[in-house]
């Protein structure tokens, strides 16, 4: 393609880009970078129903001027990122110091919010990403070498997970994991205790979120492998079976290397989805156990007083994560793509 | 029968009569709120005044979009009805309006026990209110012969009786859902402990102390008697617990005992034996483990005056004595003039009568309200000590109070 012709071609999805998605992370990045200017705190007299009592309020007037002025806020710097609620650098410093070991080492970082957020984050991006890409890989093989007639209807129902919204589909799952549920009961009868419970758990709601993330994303997998497995070259497989290359040897030498480009395109997709894992943490009421960083940007917002500036931080973290992640896939694509 | 229709349908003309006479309004009204039953009587109330738009957009996400809604200039709601913690987060942003010259015009009817003030000036005007208190199973209480508990101590004896009774073994129920409903649970313990969540005057936590620890313990020992699911579980789980005939006693609230008491969701045996307690102590305090809610309504800062006073009269309208009859009469406990209560409204009557503190209307008390509800649960299960979680809370409060320019 002629570049003018290729520039007219992408200049409609590169302006929506940019005003869909690099605007607003601008916007984000530069909201994180602030904090609230001072509040003047009066103590006044409320009197509500039930009587009155000396309480506090904001004195607005106080700071209005300046608010008109700065509108965002005072200039904080990377303040947001260092604190606490964030990536807490004096907390892990201190911790380092004076932990004795490894082990009082990491369960002190698990008491710090942004830590605890990310490893289950990570433990889920790492677990249900390779699950999903095998499983779905299966269903696509599986369904592909079904006769004709019932392919129909067995794509229908291997996608039906993908289909149902996840917050329902989750909310499904977490009321027949209840320990008078279906699968609950199920369990108590496998381990014969009958006091065990997947929510009260702290290991046990891991596995379960675990399970739903792989439920609900093996059937993107499959479909694009079985779009793929359309693909694979007839004449290849039948040289492969004249040479009597088994059902096994034929998938494992002719489906699976044709196959890998898209394997790739998978990862990418699934690493970013499952860093941003948030809606089953909210349907299964898990965040007692598991937090991710997405969960906290909601959990920020979601208060009687916002916390834009903290939500922004951790949106930026997530961003900065995702690249992280993604930097060994993009780099093997732009390695490939640099050798053509 | 037949008369009491009659006198319904009276009450329905007269009704309808007084609120035409009495409303007309020269510009537009539009509501956001709580989704509720009681709420929708407001809102429906304030729909009957003619003369301009009144329209509502009431949703349980109401908090979510009530400060952007009301930030802009004209504001797209031009009142919220909030709660005690909510007020505060619409004040925060400065975007209500003191109410004082609209009451002096328009409202001298309006009784003085329903505005909030603060600082002097009236910034809502409050129409219901709520508290938790004890529900119980009249007749569990009876088989192991134990009275209505008034403390926490109480009713931990009564349910290790009912569990050594083989009635049922967890026999407590409560909202500890981790977040705002464990978070809640606390402010009630520790208030009925007697603490302070802050320095006097300013935004410095002090919740790390020995009331803290002590709230968090009575809170750990009602744990070990509620079902091990109950870090997920909400007012709704917990009433439905209680209604399936598992649960025998727990603090809820005011507003869901109707729901409890009444024939739908329960066996007859459960239903008709649920029956509603006062608030209780605990560690031999006197300030009851509960607070004191209210729902009311505002004005918005950033409309002209013309909707201003269309939507006080509006309002107005809405929380007036006209709007009970019988059945809105059951929705709430409405603080409003004509108002009977029945049998489950009494809990908040005597979380009243007790003294029971209203929920501080502290600016940084959110905050609070989200870090505790972020770290208590460590504790509960066992993961580290009540001062390690208390300290945690502090920490993630002192961030985020920094942040937002507190401290």
């Amino acid at each position: 393609m002629k570049h003018k012709s290729f520039f007219w071609f992408v200049l409609p999805s590169a302006l929506a880009m940019l005003l869909f998605i690099f605007l607003p992370i601008i916007s984000v990045i530069i909201q994180s970078l602030h904090v609230d200017h001072e509040q003047v705190i009066r103590t006044v007299e409320t009197c509500d129903l039930f009587g009155c009592k000396q309480s506090t309020t904001i004195d607005q007037e106080a700071t209005a001027a300046l608010r008109e002025a700065k509108p965002l806020g005072q200039f904080a710097g990377v303040r947001t990122y260092l604190d606490r609620n964030h990536l807490a650098v004096d907390e892990v410093k201190s911790t380092w110091d004076g932990s004795k070991g490894w082990r009082e080492f990491g369960s002190q970082m698990l008491n710090l919010p942004f830590y605890k957020a990310i490893s289950f984050t990570l433990a889920f991006t790492f677990v249900v990403t390779p699950l999903v890409i095998i499983l779905g890989f299966i269903i696509a093989v599986a369904v592909n070498s079904a006769t004709r007639k019932i392919r129909g209807p067995l794509i229908f129902f291997s996608l039906l997970p993908m289909m149902i919204t996840p917050l329902v589909g989750a909310l499904i799952l977490f009321w027949m994991v209840d320990a008078r549920g279906v699968i609950g009961i199920a369990l108590q009868h496998l381990a014969g205790n009958p006091e065990l419970s997947v929510k009260a758990s702290t290991p046990l709601m891991w596995i379960m979120l675990m399970v739903y993330g792989v439920w609900h994303s093996a059937p993107f997998a499959f479909i694009v492998y079985y779009a793929g497995l359309q693909t694979v070259s007839q004449d290849t497989l039948e040289a492969a079976r004249v040479d009597g290359a088994s059902r096994w040897l034929q998938i494992r030498h002719v489906v699976i290397p044709h196959l890998l480009p898209l394997t790739t395109f998978i990862a990418l997709m699934q690493l970013m989805d499952n860093f941003r894992v948030f809606e089953p943490i909210v349907s299964f009421a898990a965040s007692a156990h598991a937090t991710s960083l997405s969960w906290a940007i909601f959990n920020d917002l979601g208060g009687e007083t916002r916390q834009l500036s903290s939500a922004a931080a951790t949106s930026v973290l997530t961003i900065l994560g995702v690249a992280i992640l993604l930097m060994p896939v993009l780099v093997r694509t732009w390695r490939e793509f640099d050798r053509k | 029968m037949f008369l009491k229709q009659i006198a319904l349908a009276g009450g329905f003309a007269l009704m309808s009569g007084t609120t035409i006479a009495a409303c007309e309004i020269t510009g537009d009204v539009s509501i956001v709120g709580n989704e509720f039953p009681a709420i929708h009587t407001v809102a429906g109330g304030a729909a009957q005044c003619t003369g301009g738009e009144v329209k509502s957009n009431l949703t349980a996400d109401h908090q979510k979009i009530n400060v952007a809604g009301m930030q802009g200039n004209p504001a797209e709601y031009s009142s919220a009805i909030i709660a005690n913690s909510s007020l505060v987060a619409l004040m925060n942003e400065d975007v209500v309006r003191p109410l004082d010259d609209l009451i002096a015009e328009h409202g001298q009817d309006i009784p003085k026990n329903q505005l909030i003030t603060i600082d002097g000036k009236v910034m809502a005007v409050a129409f219901m209110a709520n508290a938790q208190t004890l529900a119980y199973r009249k007749d569990v209480l009876e088989e192991i012969g134990v009275d209505v508990p008034a403390t926490y101590e109480e009713m931990i004896a009564a349910a290790e009786k009912i569990r050594a009774a083989g009635i049922s073994e967890n026999p407590i129920g409560g909202a500890y859902k981790a977040g705002w409903n464990l978070a809640e649970e606390f402010v009630n313990m520790y208030y009925g402990h007697g603490g302070e969540f802050f320095a006097p005057g300013s935004a410095e936590v002090a919740i790390n102390n020995e009331q803290g620890v002590a709230a968090l313990n009575v809170m750990k020992e009602l744990t070990t008697y509620m079902n091990p699911d109950y870090l997920t579980h909400d007012s709704n789980a917990t009433s439905a617990e209680m209604e399936a005939g598992n649960v025998m006693l727990m603090n809820m609230w005011g507003s869901r005992m109707g729901v409890l008491m009444d024939d739908e969701g329960a066996e007859e045996q459960v239903y008709t034996n649920i029956t509603v307690g006062g608030p209780l102590t605990v560690g031999g305090g006197s300030t009851p483990a509960s607070t004191l809610w209210w729902d009311g309504w505002t004005v918005a800062k950033n409309i002209s005056d013309e909707d201003a006073v269309a939507t006080f009269l509006a309002m107005k309208n809405g929380t007036s004595p006209a709007i009970l009859n019988d059945e809105t009469m059951g929705q709430a406990v409405w603080m409003i003039d004509g108002y009977t209560p029945a049998p489950v409204n009494e809990g908040v009557f005597a979380a009243i009568a007790a003294k029971t503190q209203s929920y501080p209307m502290l600016p940084y008390m959110g905050l609070l309200h989200t870090a505790l509800g972020d770290n208590l649960a460590d504790f509960l299960q066992g993961k580290e000590s009540a001062e390690q979680a208390l300290s945690d809370t502090e920490a993630a409060y002192t961030a985020a109070a920094k942040e937002k320019g507190f401290l």
